[in-house]
């Protein structure tokens, strides 16, 4: 590694004023965050420019920030009744950072020549969620932004084949989204009478072992 | 004149060859691959979305069952970024079981790899032979964990016990006779430390016997020699890692070049092929298991001379000691705690990539504050590679998509996730 990630903290600053939103490092890991304008000139750089050389895309993937900082359940105390084993959904912890949108695709990128690694986070405020996408720039984002369009519904403008991947043809809505049900809506069982699989409203119900709790550690 | 027209032809999902339920649709003119289209998914279970709904112990065996050939490694790449997070780290000695159980999770692999690859070229032998090996080495996970594929070993801290003092025995039935159950077991008369070892001195030679039959079998090499080339450029842009990087002649190793763990100490070489075709990819994984032996002496070695604990000492992440709990009332709690609500990670994000035996296995863990991650995204290589198939056998013919599917080393368990 010829320069610190300080250093390069400080270049990526320089180089790209004005088209970022934040650059911070933290655990040792640099993360730039911007929005869906000035991804593609971004990337470009950071794939073509000696000085960064990121040649690999290691991976995309979506991300959902709707309940993010939310818990379950909390209380600092004991009571003389005890505790209900009851959930509230949507308790808000405490004073939590705020996100410019709903839902972000972010980018882990390698440097083989400089070995090192960066993570680009990019927002997306538009409703639905859309975004230039990077197959042009690196080969390899080309299943992992059809995973996010799958599970997220992200849109990639520019994507040569956005089609679901890992769900089933045919399915409605996107999982991963957190207002998705993780029981999911339709369930599917061999119908005897009309002697075929059929779909039909999930039967089964999501019980909460665990709550959600959020504690200063 | 008749119309000449592609055909388009279903590979899979049921195939013995489609390594799982891959879905290949091959469009082809005569027996000539022109596009190849897989369909995925058919194992997806939403790993990610479930590891949410969980507090970071629990998924820990869902880790197990991404790349269920290589179970301790997934496990390797989550609880390093839970560690991280955290900011805690694993005792040494604790860091060295992780390697050398790393090292034969990777042997288990990539015996696997060449069981399953020569017999979709046809060498039935060597898939008998590979089984072997990988018998002793299931063998070892069940001795430190009770189970023979999905371990739940390592943990936040550490590894769930210190390795045993002996080994199970096998024991004489109507299908096994008093003297073979003796034969067998023979090198498990001491501790899993001097099986482990006894298995090592073994290996080099059970290689060497997979070799005789194939690296100069004349078969083999027409199955393989020139079959899926790829050039490094290209490897590096379609996002491959690992032995598919390593066999185009490019020198990337994560255990080298971002070391974790106690790589750093230990002395191993990382091989490169050349052409960058099957051939050399499975010369590169043969190279390896011997690397992943030397490294297993290595550990074993340590760890025969540095007994200590395996875990750290703070009940906010391990349990506390049976014992103690029973008469301690603050390991009561801290062991209530931990099994009902778990610990809280602190907010933050963190990527932590391992060299997994397939190639870079990453973990994505965004945390936000509470005690259940709030999105996890597991990067596995296998997905990247199967992305870049239709790189790979464009103008090969069908019986050559075999070999290039097995070379990938895909498992749909971690493809799909």
């Amino acid at each position: 590694m010829s320069l610190t990630n300080d250093h390069l903290l400080e270049r990526l600053r320089e180089r790209f004023n004005g088209l970022l939103l934040d650059a911070r490092l933290a655990t040792g890991q640099i993360t730039l965050e911007l929005l869906p304008e000035s991804l593609i000139e971004v990337c470009l750089a950071l794939r073509d420019e000696p000085e960064f050389s990121f040649a690999q895309l290691s991976d995309v993937c979506g991300v959902d920030y709707l309940n993010y900082g939310k818990a379950d359940w909390e209380t600092m105390d004991t009571t003389s009744t005890g505790f209900s084993r009851g959930v509230d959904q949507g308790v808000y912890a405490k004073t939590v950072r705020t996100f410019p949108a709903r839902f972000a695709s972010v980018y882990q990128l390698l440097s083989l020549t400089h070995n090192r690694r960066l993570r680009v986070r990019c927002f997306l405020p538009s409703d639905p969620p859309q975004v230039s996408s990077v197959t042009e720039l690196w080969p390899s984002a080309n299943w992992f932004e059809r995973e996010a369009f799958d599970l997220f519904g992200i849109l990639f403008e520019g994507h040569p084949d956005l089609r679901r991947i890992l769900t089933d043809y045919g399915f409605m809505g996107h999982p991963f989204r957190k207002d998705f049900p993780l029981e999911g809506n339709v369930e599917v069982r061999y119908d005897p009478d009309q002697k075929r699989v059929i779909y039909q409203p999930v039967t089964i119900e999501n019980r909460v072992l665990v709550p959600r709790v959020i504690r200063d550690a | 004149m008749p119309e000449i027209r592609n055909m388009t032809i279903n590979f899979g999902p049921q195939h013995p060859a489609a390594h799982g339920v891959l879905r290949l649709v091959l469009e082809m003119d005569g027996e000539v691959i022109q596009r190849a289209d897989p369909h995925i998914g058919l194992l997806h279970r939403g790993t990610e979305k479930l590891a949410e709904s969980k507090p970071f112990n629990q998924s820990i065996g869902y880790l197990d069952r991404t790349d269920y050939i290589s179970m301790m490694c997934n496990e390797h790449a989550y609880v390093l970024a839970i560690e991280k997070l955290l900011g805690i780290a694993p005792p040494k000695r604790a860091q060295y079981i992780r390697v050398m159980f790393a090292e034969i999770t990777r042997i288990l692999n990539h015996t696997f790899w060449l069981a399953a690859h020569a017999l979709d070229c046809g060498a039935m032998t060597v898939f008998l032979y590979a089984f072997r090996e990988r018998e002793d080495l299931l063998d070892c996970y069940e001795a430190v964990s009770g189970t023979r594929m999905h371990a739940t070993y390592f943990r936040p801290g550490g590894v769930y016990r210190d390795l045993p003092d002996r080994m199970p025995q096998y024991q004489a039935s109507r299908w096994l006779s008093e003297k073979e159950a003796a034969a067998r077991n023979a090198d498990r008369q001491g501790s899993l430390l001097d099986f482990i070892e006894a298995f090592t001195q073994r290996f080099p030679n059970y290689i060497d016997e997979y070799e005789t039959l194939l690296t100069d079998n004349r078969i083999w090499k027409q199955r393989t020699v020139g079959i899926g080339v790829i050039s490094p450029e290209r490897a590096i842009a379609l996002g491959f890692t690992g032995c598919m990087l390593r066999g185009s002649g490019v020198e990337w190793d994560l255990r080298k070049k971002q070391p974790y763990e106690v790589y750093p100490e230990l002395d191993f070489d990382i091989p490169v092929g050349k052409e960058g075709d099957c051939y050399d990819r499975y010369l590169v994984h043969i190279e390896e298991m011997r690397q992943s032996n030397r490294i297993i002496k290595q550990c074993v070695d340590w760890l025969r001379a540095n007994p200590g604990p395996v875990m750290i000492d703070d009940h906010k992440f391990s349990p506390p000691n049976r014992e103690k709990m029973k008469g301690d009332m603050e390991s009561l709690i801290h062991h209530f705690k931990l099994f009902t609500e778990g610990y809280c990670v602190p907010e933050g994000e963190v990527y932590v990539p391992i060299e997994h035996p397939k190639g870079e296995f990453g973990v994505y863990l965004i945390s936000d504050g509470a005690n259940k991650p709030y999105r996890i995204k597991i990067r596995s290589s296998a997905f990247t590679h199967l992305s870049g198939i239709n790189d790979l056998v464009q103008g090969h013919m069908l019986a050559d998509v075999v070999a290039v599917l097995s070379t990938l080393d895909i498992v749909f368990g971690e493809v799909d996730r």
